[in-house]
């Protein structure tokens, strides 16, 4: 049996941790954040708001459960979240080959190589996540551990993260999925598949259009519209936040948005975002709604924050992160517009906040009524 | 905001405990009670406990305000409520008994006649979670699947559900706790016995249920506020698929073989479910869940803290039963703060960064006749909790902490003549047939055909099994990276020296000087997001750094008890945690090192430092290293810590107290026998037997049958046996592994119709500092853990007393003892002798802390760390006496003989006080399951003297009690003789008037039966009158001087006018000096 190749992770601030290649032994570079989910990886890789990053996953054992085959063209069939891995790369304490599971039909591995993404195992994932809380997030580089480090750095693969990011991950053009006769406007600039088939399970049509589209006449055509999550700085959208600016100035039906989707709100209204030192990448996030003061355990990948105090002040916070009280949605004091940081879809993760998606569509429903 | 929606405060809360300790409910529930009272406490509370396990560290000073150490059964608590105008009763921190206890005082009234609140879930959704049909309803309402179920009144309609369903089906008792009376039955020819058993014990309903054998089996914790916020805080998974009780399985936790969308469906489901029953605090909902689809089963909920509670407490740093006793005050979780991040708050779900793995431990060997299959029924009576980060160094771990003898999992470790009869029938044994069935070349697939274990589980034994055979080929040095390889796979020291035929020692200094050293890790419920003070931490050798560094303190280090075994559980923790807070209150650091998840010792408020790991020389001496204590305490967690004495001591760490020398020359027989005869102390005749032919010729030496058969080191009895013959002799020879010299099997003259005493105390530099007496009801030749101890002696000479206490003042010079010790003796007319000297904490060390009001083991732990303030002893002028009994499990052991003899037989114990022996011993026979007889009781009293013996005993039960006495011939023709009336019955079932009859119809309800025959196998006589007493929850008495002190004491007393005193009532008497 040949051995699998050493692969390095090598930090900005110079830490070196080697570990056994279980992808494609090739090098990569991305900003390296860590997620604390206990399982959920293949809906984690496909999000496409980990494009761009290198992942460590917090908990050690990964692999367990396999992958199930590859979806057909155009479809969004579960577990995927995008028809592709997003990561640039993984870290791992302990990948697991033998995995078992009955929708399984190859392992981790063998996919990750398949997609060409780099993979570590071997790691102590817990003193690196340590590091990168105490540091905050850092750029890191997987390589093959014999490489030289500087050209390493040079002939790995990176992500343009400023507005290249967005049109990597959204559609060419426009997608409709037909269903019912609620139609809502998917703003997509990464949205994951679980959104569309979210709003597919309850009785929508569905229009995912990519952000840089012109977005008014599709929104007049549709019943509401949801601006879905997505990588990176939002502050990097400027053209989708004037779009968004103006329809927030017009728009007669409700606006729903989720994680990237918040902060667009927020900077669209006038507010400002910021970037966390390490992000919120887990699945028992607690936000704690601000009004009927209740508590919900939820899914979430974000970066950046909302800033409570840049709101307007027809805009307010709607709920509040429990942990470190960051901002983890907003809604307009006036008119049907509102936002959650957290990810009512889950997938992965708790589902717990999915009667939003209820709320949402049935405002939607009520004022397209109103109206007709 | 905090305590926004708290509503009307209780002024004095009850806390109803789980009573002793037995299988299906262990030490797990003196860790939720505790949770709970300090949590009441904190809120200005006045917290009132009824528990008679007075082992237990909830009825310790300085957490409950009031302790009563009486049965947990509705008269004595409605006593209790009215004596102590309590207006709020928390039943879900007591497991099973506490349960019922609080839904009869519902159902009969008591509760609302005295206004008293029930905290928490509501009476409604714990009914509804009880009574399987209510339950089976309540979750279709929601849609929510259950198994297919039939609850049957009666056997004639649990048959015709059973054929109904379509063989095989599943049958369970309802109420029962860790599913007693369940099984799979299979075929129609076992199954009218089956539902037999499943309504005995007067259960009300059967259920008999479709079969879900091979399903996974999964669990949530899940925990809800009044306020209707809910989280999930952990979810288990079984190695052991469905047909196995999860007390029973190998358990990881987080779940291994879900994906997102398995998790999250169980997830949410659970959620629903918790919500429509209306849970408030904290409840487990168990699965079963289709190997092959998402299809699932819900098949309970317990409306409690339970025994997978404590697991999921100790496997997250989620403090599952404080959080539901704050819920239960009113407040909703992100109104509590996280204990463990101190920044965050409870309503959070962990996120583990580790896995952990449960093994259970039985003793099935210890119980003569009990069935060795494991299946639906909970037969285990510990169990341990290994955490690390792959399943290969965890299961490992998690075998050796067993103290099986293992050295992990092993596939030599045992010989199997059958591998696929025992993979197909499960025994304790079954994963080292797994190791041994992929050693001999079985793939993992044909295992997985015959077991039904994921294959995720058996992929992750291969590497073991190949690392195993790969070391045993290996004579040459390993190279570091190989070394690292096996450490990661969790081969201990011991094992990869073992295989490669070297030393353990050698294999150390190879590994120091590579530098491979496990590191230890927090356990921080958040995987390391957020910063964590956690003080709770567990080692891998696949973490490169340490997360918490060693301090520069002055430490010490208190090595645990281990896992819950026969003749070692709660009363250790008792030792080990006021071992902790004595040396933190003398300003010192203190670290406990333990693996038992029921336990206090490892909760991590009670020290600095919880390390979670095992207690061997490999991992003491690693922390020991890293650590730099002071000094490290192995007398307070019994037999494992006490064993590592001599290693720990060469290898150059300091034992505090008595030195590791003296503990070893009380320890071997050899040497302590002739330290006995210097010191001229008188003990039963005994010798070495090096091989099976010598042993008749040292009986004869020593004066002929009965003799007594052991090996050195032994705890409870283990293989101990009583021979009466030689052909006996030669059987429980035959059944030693091996005889040599350096393996000899000791011999000793076994002295009938003796008393014994036992003597727990402290000495500092051999001066004896405190000490007290106890006697046994029982004659010598019972196990001292399954006797019934009084304090003070009400019986013994002044004379024995003094020479007993001379003995221990003279050995206590002899081995220079500093810290606490414990003799036993023999004693005849007032000839003394010592049978056994133990240099550690004892089994009654927090009875006889309790009852003198001096804590014995925080004076020990004051004398060995040198601090010398005078004490008085007091433990004979008390103006009260208490009895501890011992609780026996055998209802649920099937075919277990319920004898008492040398091998210790009994899963926990109880502690009451009365005024008298007589009440002290109603009381504490009354909270071991006693009921006082009614009907009539059944007599079968052995040798012809036992029965004239209990000739006035039997008098007192026809005049003064005025109960019909029913007889086997023998006893019925002495009674006759002396005039006593007595309805005479056949001994076995052969007509339907013998008394097995008698038993089962419910005319008797009390037996006494006192052997007299050995049969060949050495069985006594009488096996199915007591198995059937046992089977049918009727009380059993087989010794005759317990007999006599039971009838007499009832004789004295009656069951209303025992009375409920608190403890401190008790302990501040004044007491009438002796002097």
């Amino acid at each position: 049996m040949i051995e699998p190749p050493k692969m390095k992770l090598v930090l900005e601030d110079g830490t070196t941790m080697v570990g056994t290649s279980f992808g494609a032994p090739r090098g990569a570079a991305g900003e390296v954040v860590f997620n604390t989910g206990m399982a959920g990886y293949v809906e984690t890789l496909t999000d496409p708001s980990y494009r761009g990053q290198i992942l460590v996953t917090t908990y050690p054992l990964v692999g367990s459960y396999g992958v199930p085959a590859p979806r057909e063209p155009g479809s969004i069939a579960r577990p995927y979240e995008a028809d592709r891995i997003q990561v640039q790369g993984l870290v791992v304490q302990s990948y697991v080959g033998a995995y078992s599971h009955h929708a399984a039909t190859r392992s981790l591995g063998a996919w990750l190589e398949a997609e060409g993404i780099p993979a570590v195992t071997g790691i102590d994932t817990r003193t690196l996540t340590r590091k990168l809380r105490e540091h905050g997030t850092m750029r890191g580089w997987v390589l093959p551990a014999d490489m030289d480090v500087e050209r390493g750095k040079r002939a790995a693969h990176a992500v343009e993260m400023k507005e290249e990011v967005f049109r990597l991950v959204s559609p060419k053009e426009t997608v409709r999925y037909v269903g019912g006769g609620i139609k809502i406007l998917l703003v997509d600039c990464g949205a994951k598949d679980n959104i569309v088939r979210s709003l597919l399970e309850r009785g929508c049509t569905v229009v995912r259009a990519p952000w840089h589209t012109d977005l008014a006449p599709l929104a007049a055509e549709c019943d509401g519209i949801m601006v879905g999550n997505g990588p990176g700085d939002p502050k990097d959208l400027e053209p989708l936040i004037l779009q968004m600016r103006a329809l927030l100035g017009s728009y007669p039906r409700p606006i729903f948005g989720i994680c990237l989707g918040n902060q667009i709100l927020a900077l669209a209204a006038g507010g400002d975002t910021y970037k966390l030192p390490y992000g919120h990448r887990g699945v028992n996030q607690p936000v704690q709604d601000l009004l009927t003061r209740r508590c919900y355990v939820t899914s979430q990948n974000h970066g950046y924050a909302v800033r409570d105090a840049s709101l307007p002040p027809d805009w307010e916070a709607w709920f509040v992160n429990i942990n470190d009280g960051t901002n983890e949605g907003i809604r307009s004091r006036t008119r049907p517009f509102f936002s959650v940081q957290f990810h009512p879809e889950a997938s992965p993760g708790p589902e717990d906040a999915g009667f939003l998606f209820d709320d949402f569509l049935r405002l939607v429903g009520a004022m397209a009524k109103r109206s007709s | 905001m905090y305590g926004a929606y708290l509503p009307k405060k209780p002024k004095r809360v009850l806390v109803l405990g789980s009573g002793a300790l037995q299988i299906g409910q262990a030490g797990e529930f003196d860790y939720s009670g505790s949770q709970a009272i300090k949590a009441f406490k904190e809120e200005g509370i006045f917290t009132v406990l009824v528990n008679p396990n007075i082992a237990t560290i909830q009825t310790s000073e300085g957490l409950a305000d009031r302790i009563h150490l009486t049965a947990v059964t509705p008269d004595f608590v409605e006593r209790i409520i009215v004596k102590e105008e309590v207006d709020a009763i928390a039943l879900s921190f007591g497991g099973q008994t506490a349960l019922n206890c609080g839904l009869a005082l519902h159902d009969s009234g008591v509760l609302a006649k005295y206004g008293v609140r029930v905290l928490g879930t509501p009476i409604k959704s714990i009914r509804d979670t009880e009574d399987r049909k209510l339950f089976i309803d309540r979750l279709n309402e929601i849609g929510v699947k259950t198994a297919r179920s039939h609850a049957c009144l009666t056997a004639a309609e649990a048959r015709a559900a059973a054929l109904d369903l379509g063989l095989p089906v599943m049958l369970r008792g309802g109420y029962a706790l860790g599913g007693k009376g369940s099984g799979i039955v299979e075929t129609e020819a076992e199954l009218d016995a089956a539902i037999r058993r499943a309504f005995d014990g007067g259960v009300p309903q059967v259920l008999v249920e479709e079969n879900l054998r091979g399903w996974k089996e999964i669990e949530y914790e899940v925990v809800r506020d009044a306020r209707d916020n809910c989280i999930t805080v952990c979810n288990m998974e079984n190695l052991d698929p469905m047909g196995i009780h999860t007390g029973e399985s190998i358990v990881v936790a987080p779940s291994q073989t879900l994906n997102d969308e398995d998790y999250q469906l169980l997830r949410s489901i659970a959620i629903k479910t918790v919500r429509h029953l209306g849970i408030v605090g904290e409840c487990n909902i168990q699965y079963a869940f289709d190997p092959l689809s998402t299809d699932y089963r819900v098949i309970e909920v317990n409306a409690r803290l339970s025994r997978s509670s404590a697991l999921a407490s100790k496997a997250t740093g989620y403090p599952l039963a404080y959080v539901a006793a704050k819920i239960a005050l009113g407040y909703t979780m992100p109104e509590i703060p996280n204990a463990i991040t101190r920044r965050t708050t409870a309503f959070f779900e962990p996120a583990l960064d580790y896995l952990v793995v449960k093994m259970p431990r039985w003793d099935l060997g210890k119980f003569r006749g009990a069935n060795l299959r494991i299946g639906s029924e909970m037969k285990s009576v510990g169990e341990v909790m290994a955490i690390g980060r792959t399943f290969p160094e965890v299961i490992q771990k998690a075998l050796r902490m067993l103290d099986i003898g293992v050295r992990g999992l092993d596939p030599d470790a045992f010989v199997f003549e059958d591998i696929k009869d025992k993979l197909k029938n499960p025994t304790p044994l079954r994963i080292f047939a797994v190791a041994q069935a992929l050693r001999d070349g079985m793939t993992v697939e044909e295992i997985h055909e015959i077991t039904k274990i994921d294959l995720w589980f058996l992929n992750c034994i291969v590497p073991i099994v190949q690392t195993h055979v790969a070391l045993q080929r290996r004579r040459d040095l390993l190279e570091e990276g190989e070394l690292l390889a096996a450490k990661k796979l969790g081969f201990s020291d011991q094992m990869i020296g073992h295989l490669m035929g070297k030393p353990r020692t050698e294999i150390r200094e190879q590994r120091k000087r590579f530098g491979i050293q496990p590191q230890l890790a927090q356990i921080d419920t958040m995987a390391a997001e957020f910063p964590a003070e956690t003080n709770y931490l567990y080692s891998s050798y696949h973490a490169t750094a340490t997360d918490v560094a060693p301090s520069w303190r002055k430490k010490i280090m208190v090595l645990g008890s281990g896992v819950y075994r026969i003749g070692s559980s709660v009363e250790f923790d008792w030792c080990c945690v006021n071992a902790i807070k004595t040396a933190s209150d003398l300003g010192y650091e203190t670290i406990m090192l333990n693996y038992n998840p029921e336990t206090v010792s490892t909760d991590y408020d009670t020290c600095d430092k919880l390390i979670f790991d095992e207690i061997s020389i490999e991992t003491v001496l690693d922390i020991y290293e890293r650590e730099q204590p002071y000094g490290i305490v192995v007398s307070m967690g019994g037999q494992v810590p006490n064993n590592l004495a001599m290693r720990l001591a060469k290898a150059g760490a300091r034992i505090l107290g008595t030195s590791a020398e003296n503990i070893d020359q009380a320890e071997d027989r050899n040497k302590f026998g002739q330290l006995l005869d210097r010191l001229g102390i008188d003990q039963p005749k005994w010798d070495h037997a090096t091989d099976a032919a010598g042993a008749p010729a040292i009986v004869k030496k020593l004066g002929g049958f009965p003799v007594l058969v052991r090996p050195s080191y032994v705890l409870s009895g283990a293989a101990m046996s009583v021979a009466q013959e030689i052909h006996q002799l030669e059987r429980i020879l035959a059944r030693a592994k091996a005889i040599s010299p350096e393996y000899p099997v000791v011999i000793s003259k076994f002295e009938t119709h003796a008393r014994e005493i036992e003597i727990d105390a402290v000495a500092d530099h051999g001066e004896l500092i405190l000490s007290a007496i106890s006697e046994h009801i029982e004659d010598a030749g019972v196990h001292s853990g399954d006797a019934t101890l009084v304090l003070p002696p009400q019986t013994l000479y002044i004379g024995t007393i003094r020479k007993v206490r001379q003995i221990a003042a003279k050995i206590a010079r002899a081995l220079s003892i500093t810290g606490p010790f414990n003799i036993q003796f023999l004693a005849r007319q007032n000839e003394v002798k010592v049978i056994e000297c133990n240099l550690r904490a004892s089994r009654s060390f927090p009875f006889v802390s309790k009852v003198t009001g001096q804590n014995y083991v925080a004076e020990a732990m004051r004398r060995m760390l040198g601090v010398q303030t005078p004490i008085e002893n007091r433990s004979l002028d008390l103006d009260y006496v208490a009895v501890k009994a011992p609780m026996f499990s055998f209802s649920r052991l099937v075919g277990a003989d319920p004898m008492l003899g040398v091998e210790m037989a009994s899963t926990g114990e109880v502690g009451c006080f009365g005024d008298d022996v007589h009440e002290a011993l109603l009381h504490a026979l009354v909270a071991t399951g006693f009921r006082f007889p009614k009907k009539g009781v059944l007599l079968s009293l052995g040798p012809l003297q036992d029965k004239y013996w209990f000739a006035d005993e039997a008098r007192v039960i026809a005049e003064q009690l005025g109960l019909p006495i029913f007889a086997t011939p023998g006893t019925a023709a002495a009674l006759a003789s002396l005039g006593i009336a007595c309805t005479s019955l056949g001994k076995e079932q052969a007509d339907g008037a013998d008394a097995v009859h008698a038993i089962e119809n419910g005319s008797v309800d009390l037996v006494i039966n006192i052997p007299r025959e050995y049969d060949e196998q050495g069985r006594p006589d009488g096996f199915w009158i007591r198995r059937r007493a046992v089977d049918a929850g009727i009380p059993l008495l087989t010794d005759l001087q317990l007999a006599r002190a039971v009838i007499e004491a009832m004789r004295h007393r009656k069951l209303s006018t025992l009375s409920t005193l608190s403890y401190d009532e008790y302990v501040t008497r004044k007491t009438v000096a002796l002097r």
